[in-house]
């Protein structure tokens, strides 16, 4: 890998910290950090490619300090290196800058994200549901949401014989 | 008529049946099945199986899949029906015009299947009339055709030639197979979604 950037990565972005498994290169950035870091991973290090953005909700998990951990997967098409960057969140602030400025393709992930956990992105500009009805209150994917949901499924008018 | 055995007063041709109308236009009914395909998931493979050469369903008159609602008479559901969806589901039942009937294909439909989860509508009966159950993940060809002959002996026996008891509420008693539905809190504050609305021809 390429340990040069990524202790220039630590330099510059206080308390960043990274790991490696297995070849896999994986950087945890402080929240303030992270519109700073990425876009500067995009534009000096040439990772062009948003290959996912998802999220881990980390309730009740073993030695975890915050509820939320928002996991950017980056790759550079040119030299073919990946890059996973790590950013945690607790619940008392659940805000994020969004990335959409540097990446188009994150667009619906992060809405998917705020959809299922609840995270908000600033600055995004149309984040809406993209999974659930518009009308769902809840975030589902959440460890506190039971699997059954809350009775959302069965609140649907009954059509009958005659109203039909 | 008289080489059956019954006695009528009138000697009838070889070519001739004496019936009843309401008999008629049941049998007119029951052999020309539109089907509504309504296939969400892997059911809808098998339903399109059925639809094809080798079960052909042509033989029972129901081969003539519809993409419109207002043309067909009998809705099949087949996979599962998520809380997205179910609204689409009742708006194309309503506007499927009388008489009609409903088939629910596969577990999925029936009662949600393996997907027990907060999104998943359990089981389709609870928010449209369903007739015909077919059981299986996905139910086999077969099993969708003997569902559609037990459904054409249903039509056989029910109607009468001007269609009136189609539209009757106690024709509903009969076919509601979850008549309580879990009674849900809602409104602000409460965590519950906002009942759908909206839901017409």
């Amino acid at each position: 890998m390429n340990d040069a950037m990524i202790s220039t990565l630590e330099q510059r972005f206080a308390g960043t910290s990274s790991s490696e498994f297995r070849g896999q290169m994986r950087v945890v950035l402080r929240r303030e950090h992270v519109f700073a870091a990425l876009m500067w991973l995009k534009d000096a290090q040439g990772f062009d490619l948003l290959v996912d953005v998802t999220c881990v909700d980390y309730l009740n998990y073993r030695g975890a300090a915050d509820r939320f951990g928002v996991v950017y997967l980056i790759a550079n098409t040119e030299t073919s290196q990946r890059l996973t960057v790590r950013v945690f969140l607790g619940e008392d602030d659940l805000t994020l800058p969004s990335v959409v400025s540097l990446w188009k393709g994150a667009d619906w992930l992060e809405r998917e994200v705020y959809d299922m956990f609840g995270i908000i992105f600033t600055n995004h500009g149309d984040l809406r549901r993209i999974l659930m009805p518009d009308e769902f209150t809840a975030f589902p994917l959440r460890k506190d949401y039971p699997l059954q949901g809350r009775g959302e499924r069965h609140n649907f008018p009954v059509l009958s014989r005659d109203r039909s | 008529m008289a080489k059956g055995g019954v006695r009528v007063a009138v000697e009838l041709p070889e070519n001739v049946v004496v019936s009843k109308l309401d008999q008629l236009a049941s049998w007119c009914r029951k052999n020309s099945l539109w089907p509504m395909p309504f296939a969400t998931a892997c059911c809808g493979i098998e339903l399109m199986a059925t639809g094809a050469s080798k079960h052909d369903l042509a033989r029972f008159g129901a081969e003539v899949f519809r993409f419109s609602p207002r043309q067909c008479d009998l809705m099949i559901v087949a996979g599962r029906v998520v809380m997205k969806m179910l609204p689409v589901l009742q708006r194309i039942w309503s506007q499927m015009p009388e008489p009609k009937w409903c088939i629910s294909m596969g577990a999925c439909a029936s009662t949600g299947g393996i997907f027990d989860t907060y999104c998943v509508v359990q089981g389709i009966d609870r928010f449209i009339p369903v007739d015909m159950y077919v059981p299986g993940c996905p139910p086999r060809p077969e099993q969708l055709i003997q569902s559609i002959i037990d459904l054409q002996d249903i039509i056989q026996r029910e109607g009468t030639v001007t269609g009136e008891e189609f539209s009757t509420a106690q024709r509903q008693m009969t076919k509601r197979a979850l008549m309580e539905l879990p009674v849900i809190q809602q409104g602000p504050g409460t965590g519950f979604a906002v009942p759908r609305s909206g839901v017409g021809v």
